[in-house]
């Protein structure tokens, strides 16, 4: 017969980010915690609330599996007297491991013999066991951020008021954190009562009746469900954000929908501004109508029945009248500025102190920008745009919308802009500037829109890096990782820029450096720089499942043209796999073996004399040129490839390091090219081979 | 219900569950913690409860008392029990059924906050209280103060009382709610919250205000070679207060901002320090006599 067994950890309420996390973790230690201590169950159920975190296990065994143990003891001639009987060696070896000395055996192992206890050891009662030690399960638990409570050393995430542990219907007292389980459970905090389980099965029935939906999924989807309703009698549509239905299952214990309304007036706000207001701060769920457009209403989600919902909803709606009142008042006064006012603004905003001010910062954007705009071969419409978009670019950094939502920096930009008449692809290229703002955000669509956000992400970097602001360990004050990231994200995305990174690091330094704002070498800031874009790329084809010796080999050779980068790191991922990459991989690395020796760079045709060695620089003549024409890098790879019977037989027949030094030092400048050649592509010497 | 019976209920109800009602302090103070009744005692192994109203200063939220919701001084009920009574969270969550508040005619959630006052070298973790999606209450269990670890917890309730009343007395500007019969909030503060906005943007003379600060840091690190703990918080207080000012009126860049608050930073963990060691060579008082 089998049990169940039940275990809850009753909290103040746990941040709604981390509730899902928790559960998980709980039940992935407890069937771990099971699994070793020789307990066998049939499922594990996960049950969370932002006031409990419980596991429920079916199917328990009601005690440990036996198991049988072999020890080895001591090596035979020891553990035999001469008369063939046990020595005090093997009896003391028996004494301590509990076992009969008579069960002692000999066994042989690597051509010695030794002695061998057989320890069976039976299984304990699992009701013991947990008592004994599943405190340690909850004692593992890790969370991302801790706390202490009263006089208890324990760390949580938040205080534990109560713990219940019942296997069946028996309680098992574990105590942990000062408070030790019984078989008493909280209810809703307004709805419920305290209430005894009497058996673990009963868990979720006993707390739905005190207003508990336990079940993460099902409390989630009574939401959805209850939206639906909404939706349905009221024509609406309501968008469901999953981050936001997320957060708002993990903060209630019994969701009720409630809806609410606000003047029409606020409606004249842009779109963002109402939905940053209803989202961020009050956890709303915005209403559209089938059309799209936004209504004048806002669902929330209570925690509780549907008492007095009026109240609820009258409360809500005067907090967002509050706010959206606020809103409105600074979307006025912001339009009382022109963009030329708010540009001189920028100049009393201290970006760095060794920077300067934030004009500043847009002055060196701005040259940036249309340094970059003459590499990529703008149309004279986008030159144009792109001219008038980096003169004012962050115009909106003085507002007072910004102040309060600086989450919704570039998109008023854009708003104020064509507020005041500006051309909406000057208004357009303003917001795609701040793109992407995070991992799952939309990228700049205009070529314009890209060239700024390049420009704005590599002054930040060039010119923070130049007075020796860096990044140490886990420490990245000034976001330079995101930065670097969102500069190969936009470098790949706009690969039709044609962009070389080097040159876009090379035209910011001319830029910090005019403006008198370099503190640091400029061979020193860029070669940090080089080495710092190499670890975002790094960490870019790590993430891509790239191997990393052929992220090593790709690296190695250059870091330039970054959608070229990540082709070649690809097509070495597929070369891998066949079987003559290591005949290729091992002639390349000959080659470079030597290559280094020589001083010479050019080679002289006419000083060749060995066929092997004139078929190598045939080769290598048709694969410099295949290489160059190629229209992928698989092409180049193969270009490269096709050099390498050639190289092995030059190897095998041709001597380099002869006594004629004109003849040694052709020979040698021949491998210096064709290395070269293979480097451009990558370094090979990072490969690695199974067995070595 | 009227603002002063707000704070009359909240005392008669912390009063009677142990706390010891104190007034509020007599140096401008920019939060309930800042005073030395919170963030001197929230220190070392001494039990202590205790409630108070807090005006407190926020220079730059001044709005010349044409914001129907920012004040320059709003005031706060604070609320120190220390250790954290196990059953805190339903004591506040009763206080507020002596407000009028209902629980079950509203939506009353706690939601992740982690505060921290960096100045002062103090953070705790904890949650705003919404009612009905409103942040009534700042809820913190304190696990450091002046960057020290804290020995016992406490739990920190601050009231926002501007908010609450408003919410209880269905106004939707502040300056309308309800002192008591007859007066309003405006009618008491309208006129200081014109003045301290005007002078705070307008009128303060940046220069004095920067030797006032040198001046104020100097004497707190006077008085701390001396071990005068509470003089010294004093001064602390003052500098803090100051630099609000000087930020306020926009006379502090972004980058010299983080070197000020390191300055404020370091005095008051020099003064929380010294706090715990004066207390012990007294011989921990209240622990003695099983706390206030």
């Amino acid at each position: 017969m089998t049990h169940q067994f039940l275990f809850e950890i009753g909290c103040e309420e746990i941040p709604a980010r981390f509730v899902r996390n928790a559960a998980k973790q709980f039940t992935e230690k407890t069937a771990k915690w099971f699994e070793e201590q020789r307990i066998s169950f049939e499922e594990i159920q996960t049950f969370a609330t932002p006031r409990r975190l419980t596991v429920a296990a079916t199917g328990v065994a009601a005690k440990q599996n036996d198991q049988v143990e072999l020890l080895r003891g001591p090596a035979a001639k020891i553990a035999k007297t001469e008369d063939g009987s046990w020595s005090k060696a093997a009896l003391g070896f028996a004494r301590k491991n509990g076992v009969d000395p008579i069960s002692l055996e000999l066994r042989e192992e690597k051509g010695t013999e030794y002695i061998y206890a057989v320890k069976q050891v039976i299984g304990q009662g699992t009701q013991e066991v947990i008592a004994h030690s599943f405190s340690s399960v909850l004692e593992s638990l890790t969370f991302p951020k801790t706390m202490r409570w009263e006089a208890t050393k324990t760390k949580f995430i938040r205080p534990i008021r109560w713990l219940v542990c019942l296997f069946d219907s028996q309680v098992i007292p574990v105590s942990f954190a000062g408070v030790t389980a019984d078989r008493i459970t909280r209810g809703h905090r307004f709805l419920g009562n305290e209430i005894v389980i009497s058996n673990a099965d009963q868990y979720e029935l006993v707390l739905k009746d005190q207003f508990v939906d336990v079940d993460m999924d099902e409390r989630q989807n009574k939401i959805r469900h209850q939206l639906l309703e909404l939706e349905k009698q009221n024509g609406w549509h309501i968008p469901i954000d999953l981050e936001l239905l997320e957060e708002v299952t993990q903060l209630v214990e019994y969701p009720t929908v409630v809806s609410g309304q606000f003047e029409t007036e606020y409606l004249e706000l842009p779109k963002e501004v109402l939905i940053t207001t209803m989202r961020e701060h009050q956890r709303y769920f915005p209403v559209q109508d089938q059309s799209g457009t936004l209504l004048p209403y806002f669902v929330t989600i209570r925690n509780g029945d549907k008492n007095a919902l009026r109240y609820v909803s009258q409360g809500n709606e005067k907090v967002l009248r509050a706010r959206l009142a606020d809103a409105q008042f600074f979307y006025l006064e912001d339009q009382k500025w022109s963009i030329e006012n708010a540009k001189q603004k920028l100049e009393h905003i201290v970006y760095q102190e060794a920077l300067g001010s934030m004009a500043d910062r847009v002055e060196r954007g701005r040259k940036l920008a249309l340094a970059l705009g003459e590499l990529t071969g703008l149309s004279k419409e986008e030159r144009e745009h792109l001219l008038r978009a980096s003169s004012i670019a962050k115009f909106d950094q003085v507002t007072q919308m910004i102040g309060e939502f600086p989450e919704l920096e570039g998109y008023m930009g854009r708003e104020y802009a064509l507020l005041q008449g500006e051309n909406p692809k000057v208004a357009q290229a303003l917001y795609e500037q701040v793109l992407p703002r995070h991992a799952e955000d939309e990228l700049p669509t205009s070529r314009i829109g890209a060239i700024l956000a390049l420009a704005d992400r590599f002054d930040s970097l060039v010119s923070g890096f130049g007075i020796g602001l860096s990044v140490s360990g886990s420490q990245d004050p000034y976001g330079f990782r995101k930065k670097a990231a969102v500069v190969v994200q936009l470098l790949l995305h706009h690969d039709t820029l044609n962009l070389s990174l080097t040159k876009c690091i090379d035209l910011a330094l001319e830029v910090v450096e005019e403006s008198g704002k370099l503190i640091h070498p400029k061979s020193e800031v860029k070669a940090e720089l080089q080495e710092f874009f190499g670890l975002r790329l790094k960490a870019l084809l790590t993430e891509s499942a790239i191997r990393y010796d052929v992220i090593d080999a790709v690296l190695a050779s250059e870091i330039d043209n970054l959608p070229f980068v990540l082709q070649k790191a690809s097509v070495l991922m597929e070369c891998v796999q066949h079987n003559h990459f290591k005949s290729e991989t091992e002639g390349f690395i000959r080659v470079a073996n030597l290559a280094t020796k020589g001083n010479q760079h050019t080679v002289d045709r006419a000083l060749l004399e060995a066929s092997e060695e004139i078929k190598l620089y045939e080769a290598w003549s048709i694969a410099s040129e295949e290489a160059k024409q190629a229209q992928n890098a698989m092409e180049v790879y193969k270009a490269l490839s096709r050099m390498v019977p050639s190289i092995h037989s030059f190897f095998d027949h041709v001597m380099v390091m002869v006594d004629r030094e004109e003849i040694k030092e052709n020979r040698l400048a021949l491998l210096k090219n064709i290395d070269q050649l293979v480097k451009s592509f990558a370094v090979f010497d990072s490969i690695v081979f199974e067995g070595e | 219900m009227n603002f002063q019976q707000m704070i009359r209920e909240l005392q008669q109800f912390w009063s009677e569950r142990g706390c010891i009602l104190v007034q509020s302090y007599d140096v401008e103070t920019g939060a309930g913690t800042l005073n030395p009744m919170t963030f001197l005692r929230a220190l070392g192994p001494e039990p202590w409860n205790v409630a108070y109203v807090e005006p407190s200063r926020r220079p730059a939220d001044g709005r010349y008392g044409e914001n129907p919701n920012r004040l320059y001084q709003h005031h706060q009920f604070q609320v120190i029990m220390k250790p954290a009574p196990e059953n805190i969270q339903e004591v506040y969550l009763e206080s507020l059924q002596v407000l009028g508040l209902n629980p079950l005619e509203h939506d009353i959630r706690f939601v992740e906050d982690n505060w921290e006052n960096p100045t002062f070298g103090a953070a705790g973790l904890g949650w705003e209280v919404w009612l009905d999606g409103m942040e009534i209450t700042q809820f913190t269990y304190f696990q450091q103060v002046g960057s020290i670890d804290t020995e016992l917890v406490s739990a920190e309730i601050t009231y926002g009382l501007e908010r609450l009343a408003s919410y209880i007395q269905e106004k939707e500007n502040v300056f309308d709610l309800e002192w008591v019969e007859g007066v309003a909030y405006g009618d008491v503060f309208y006129q200081a919250e014109y003045e301290h906005s005007k002078y705070t943007f307008e009128v303060s003379d940046e220069v004095f205000l920067f030797s006032q600060f040198e001046s104020f840091e100097k004497e707190a690190a006077r008085a701390l070679d001396q071990s005068l703990v509470f003089p010294a918080y004093d001064y602390i207080l003052k500098c803090s207060h100051t630099f609000n000012l000087l930020d306020a009126r926009g006379s502090i860049s972004v980058t010299e901002r983080t070197g000020y608050i390191k300055r404020v930073r370091n005095l008051a963990r020099r003064c929380a320090k010294s706090f715990i060691e004066e207390r012990e060579k007294l011989g921990y008082p209240l622990l003695k006599k099983g706390g206030v």
